[in-house]
């Protein structure tokens, strides 16, 4: 009968907290190198971004003008801001899903390692995709003539609140890639939720021509605060409301975004978990 | 002592399709234990189960001590898993896999440098260690999935068909890392279907059939189940085989079997090397040109043969 003798490489009972830690950073130095390795996804992420501020901004700018005279292109560009946050949901979604497939997945599960570091470490690693866009689309934004005027303090405040934004928007990706799992389901789902939060909110059109009950519907959609919020932290014009919601843009786009992140989190990481397990 | 792997009456259903109708493995510190099964048998989904992978829908399973269910992670420090296809990260660089994984096994980053050069240079993948998986053949990544599931020198192994699309080079050179892995003392478990590989390197084999054990012993314990020695006579023409068919067939009690290109007959021997020698002077008056004369033991092909009703060849082409 033999035994192993050799000290052995894993250490019997890691620290738990400096374990997921160490997980995640590893994990996220993987995504980094991902990032790096596909010039395309890069260039998905601020090309298309930047296509929208041209376009948007510069032709329906010239073209459609606000209630009072303001400029369409600066009320816009936090729409587009926001809308590219969300388009998160199926990038990661689509990432989950390709490590469940190739086996990744499983190979993670066998390991001695902290099981949420896998799902932390993908949604981070999107806040640096997240923040080269914002970066990309703002300077592509003031050279045509978006302006800042609440303040740098404020302007940062809009920053942070498009990355928690984002980071939301990331989980919810996580937990349709592990219930969807399938590619093309997948983009299909994205779409489904993506669209009609997109096109019943205030991001592209100002809500005031609309019917009560439709501007009701979009002054609740998230993406409208969080739109609206951006709008008044970038000192953008921006129509004001009476409901609630529009009166109280930022509070609502943080309370509204910490509550998908308290929600779509420990789903995902549930999921995560019985994905592999059946 | 503790056996290394011990599972008993594990039942899986998906649907209402039963994978495992109980199956029952003791395996003892030191072994190596070979699973041996056709299509669909239910090997990858006995390992699933042990690795922590599968939640089993009944029956209880222990590695190094630890129950799969209850303490998944004290089974995850002990073991290592090489499933039945690569998983490897396509973007990531042969080293950065090891790397990885080597980091997340908690072994620290120096070591986990020094251990992935170390496999890299013994599954011969230095040259293109710094080359993206993307790029890498099949068998380059099988080795490099078989070097990161050894990358923590694990007590208790699981290696899933761990050498279907490896050539004869890379076969070797696995069944030797595997006889390395017992001498420093771990526990294998490996499932395959080339009965070879199995008579080779397991110390005990399990056959597994429709989700249950059918027969588990030593090799030589299967092969006894099949009968002793056979006589082999080949000949060059057809038109011979019913002559040699009906003079073997009077030598012994059992009616001879031909071989599926007809020119092979076989018959069991009783009595060693007198049958072989009446054998021999039966056939010399027949004047047939004989290609072939010998003994064989019976293979583990023989035994599968026997108790599944299907040989364990995998297919090669799919349709
Ligand atoms: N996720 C699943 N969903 C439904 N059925 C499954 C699933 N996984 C396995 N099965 C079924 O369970 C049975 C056992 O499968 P398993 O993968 O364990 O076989 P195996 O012995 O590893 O076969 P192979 O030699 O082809 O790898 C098969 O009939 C298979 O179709
Ligand atoms: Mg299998």
């Amino acid at each position: 009968m033999t035994t192993i003798t050799s000290t052995p490489l894993v250490p019997v009972a890691p620290p738990a907290l400096a374990g997921a830690a160490s997980d995640t950073a590893a994990l996220f130095a993987r995504h980094v190198r991902h990032i790096a390795r596909t010039p395309e996804k890069l260039l998905g992420v601020t090309l298309m971004p930047v296509a929208y501020v041209v376009i948007f901004g510069v032709l329906f700018g010239a073209a459609i003008a606000l209630p009072g005279g303001s400029s369409y292109g600066e009320y816009l560009m936090a729409g587009i801001f926001t809308q590219t946050m969300l388009s998160t949901v199926s990038s990661t979604a689509l990432g989950v899903a390709d490590d469940l497939g190739n086996g990744l997945v499983d190979r993670f599960r066998s390991l001695p390692m902290s099981q949420g570091a896998v799902l932390l470490a993908r949604t981070a690693s999107n806040l640096v995709l997240s923040l080269v866009s914002i970066t990309v689309m703002a300077l592509v934004g003031l050279l045509i003539g978006w302006r800042v005027s609440a303040g740098a303090a404020a302007a940062l405040g809009a920053v942070g609140l498009l990355l928690l934004f984002g980071f939301a928007m990331s989980w919810l990706g996580a937990l349709i890639g592990l219930v969807v799992r399938g590619a093309e389901a997948i983009s299909a789902v994205a779409f489904l939720i993506v669209m009609p939060l997109t096109f019943l909110s205030n991001a592209f059109i100002p809500l005031n021509g609309l019917p009560a009950w439709l501007r009701a519907v979009c002054e609740w959609n998230p993406i409208s605060s969080v739109v609206a919020a951006c709008r008044e932290l970038f000192g953008n014009p921006a129509p004001a409301g009476d409901s609630f919601p529009a009166a109280h843009p930022i509070p609502m786009a943080v309370a509204l975004t910490l509550a998908v992140l308290l929600v779509t989190a420990p789903l995902a990481v549930r999921a995560y978990r019985s994905a592999v397990a059946r | 002592m503790e056996p290394a792997i011990r599972a008993e009456g594990l039942y899986k259903r998906y649907g209402d399709h039963e994978a495992l109708r109980g199956v029952d493995v003791t395996v003892p510190a030191g072994e190596v234990f070979g699973v041996l099964g056709p299509n669909g048998a239910g090997k990858t989904t006995t390992v699933r189960i042990l690795s922590t992978l599968l939640v089993p829908d009944g029956g209880q399973a222990f590695v190094s001590g630890h129950d799969v269910v209850r303490d998944p992670r004290a089974v995850r420090r002990a073991i290592g898993l090489a499933g039945q296809y690569a998983a490897v990260d396509e973007k990531l660089t042969g080293r950065e896999n090891l790397r990885l994984i080597g980091t997340l096994y908690r072994m620290g980053r120096r070591t986990a440098k020094a251990r992935a050069d170390e496999l890299l240079e013994r599954f011969s993948l230095r040259d293109a260690a710094n080359r993206v998986v993307k790029t890498y053949s099949g068998g380059m990544r099988r080795r490099l999935d078989l070097a990161v599931s050894i990358i923590a020198e694990p007590a208790v192994m699981f290696l899933d068909e761990p050498t279907t699309g490896l050539d004869l080079t890379s076969r070797l050179a696995l069944w030797e890392m595997i006889r390395e892995q017992v001498a420093r003392g771990a526990t294998v478990l490996l499932t395959t279907q080339y009965l070879e590989e199995a008579d080779q390197l397991a110390d005990r084999i399990a056959v597994i059939d429709g989700g249950r054990v059918i027969a588990e012993g030593t090799p030589d314990e299967l092969k006894a189940k099949v009968g002793g020695e056979q006589l082999e006579v080949t000949v060059a023409h057809h038109r011979d085989v019913p002559a040699v068919t009906a003079l073997l067939g009077r030598l012994v009690v059992a009616p001879p079997t031909t071989s599926a290109d007809g020119l092979t007959v076989s018959v069991p021997l009783h009595d060693g090397f007198g049958g072989v020698a009446d054998a021999a002077a039966a056939l010399r008056p027949l004047g047939a040109a004989v290609t072939d004369f010998g003994t064989r033991r019976p293979s583990l092909d023989d035994v599968f043969l026997a108790l599944t009703g299907t040989t364990a060849t995998p297919e090669r082409t799919t349709p």
